[in-house]
């Protein structure tokens, strides 16, 4: 058992281990809160917390769980990303073979279908769990505002996610999401205003959308890179953001 | 801008109009850029059937008789009536599903929420907020019918004018 002590001190007093963690071992107060403060991947984190503002009884730990299921969606949408062609000739065999035929594909599929209405379920959670608790009073209210925009975009994720399959279920739930934006005013060509800027079925804002006047190989290829890049970066943009203001604006609760 | 003392009149100073000049730069820049992504978007080429196209002649069309032949490939009836013909579009005003046409009950009839529209195109039953659209149709220099579904109406008197309905 010392063996076993003798030989963390000697790695962890080393000079390579010393050049990654600049703290010394976090045994004691100073230590365990620069073991915090210096790393990147718990900075966002406080050093330190009042216990009572930290109950799961009180947080519902929903921010951390939807934060824990966006990075699953993130490995599993990378794995998947390896079999997956956004080409409308193969999507739908790439989808069966995904399913069928890639080893432990199934699992990999099914991780991100149920990790993505996890997500849109606890991020709602989260919401209702904030308002509840009025934690989205001030000095808290702007990070109200980023929770919002971080909805809209799991959201986005969700609704970009469902073309890629390309089934029925797919095809008509996009071809129905997409006509809501020939309503838009002003810029969706069945909207009211159309005429102001001269909207037709290709130009409006469903045509950008689509990237076409009906949901095809443009279409599916603009959701691809929407949901496998430009969704998920814009996402943690905001979610760094998100978390620096608990940050900085502490935890609400009994403090 | 900066203020001379002694006169009291007010002077863009050198550092004022350099900066204006960044700032000025910097917004065209920006504002050029935002122009250059929102057209990015727009695509110079669909590869996707064209929203003009021949439909025949007009003697292809017998009064009376809604026309589906060009439904699969266009999405639009061809229906002579006594106003003239005209180029129905099938994507129901709803949420853009594919109506069908039954001779039985004299009216379109969408699969997934079941609306329903005259011979026309008004609703006289379901949810769809608006009748269903006509596209422009016009007789080209060689007597063929040329139809854009680009250019629609949907509400009297102007879809049952000229180019959205073709008297014959």
């Amino acid at each position: 058992m010392n063996r076993v002590k003798d030989w963390k001190r000697v790695i962890s007093e080393s000079f390579i281990w010393r050049s990654v963690f600049r703290h010394g071992y976090p045994d004691t107060r100073r230590n365990k809160m620069l073991a915090v403060s210096t790393n990147v991947f718990l900075h966002l984190h406080p050093t330190k917390i009042k216990e009572r503002a930290y109950q799961v009884r009180f947080t519902w730990c929903m921010g951390g769980i939807s934060f824990f299921l966006f990075l699953v969606l993130t490995v599993t949408g990378l794995l998947l990303m390896f079999y997956y062609v956004p080409d409308s000739r193969r999507a739908y065999d790439d989808m069966k073979d995904l399913t069928f035929v890639v080893p432990f594909g199934s699992v990999l599929r099914n991780l991100h279908r149920w990790g993505a209405h996890a997500m849109v379920l606890s991020v709602i959670a989260h919401m209702a769990r904030v308002f509840y608790t009025g934690s989205y009073k001030p000095p808290r209210e702007f990070n109200w505002v980023v929770g919002v925009i971080l909805l809209v975009f799991t959201l986005l994720l969700s609704f970009s996610g469902y073309l890629l399959p390309w089934d029925q279920l797919s095809m008509w739930a996009v071809t129905v999401g997409t006509n809501m934006a020939r309503a838009t005013p002003f810029l969706g060509h069945e909207g009211p205003f159309a005429n102001v800027l001269g909207m037709a079925i290709n130009n409006d804002a469903r045509f950008v959308l689509l990237g076409g006047t009906i949901v095809s190989q443009s279409a599916l290829l603009r959701f691809y890179v929407w949901h496998c890049v430009g969704f998920p970066l814009i996402l943690v943009v905001f979610l760094s953001i998100h978390f620096w203001r608990i940050r900085k604006d502490g935890f609400s609760g009994n403090l | 801008m900066s203020e001379d003392l002694l006169t009291g009149t007010k002077r863009l100073s050198r550092r004022g109009f350099f900066s204006a000049i960044a700032w000025g730069a910097f917004t065209a820049y920006m504002l050029a850029l935002g122009a250059v992504l929102t057209r990015f978007f727009y695509p110079k080429i669909l590869y996707e059937p064209s929203q003009k196209f021949r439909a025949g002649v007009p003697d292809d069309y017998p009064k009376g008789i809604v026309n589906e032949s060009l439904k699969k490939a266009q999405r639009v009836w061809m229906i002579h009536t006594e106003k003239g013909i005209y180029s129905l579009i099938a994507i129901c005003t709803h949420l853009g599903c594919t109506p069908n046409w039954f001779l039985e009950n004299n009216r379109f009839q969408c699969p997934c929420h079941g609306s329903n529209f005259t011979l026309e195109g008004d609703v006289i039953a379901g949810p769809a907020p608006q009748p269903l659209f006509r596209a422009k149709i016009t007789l080209a220099a060689d007597g063929k019918i040329q139809v854009d579904k680009a250019i629609t109406a949907n509400r009297p008197p102007q879809r049952d004018e000229a180019p959205f309905v073709l008297k014959v």
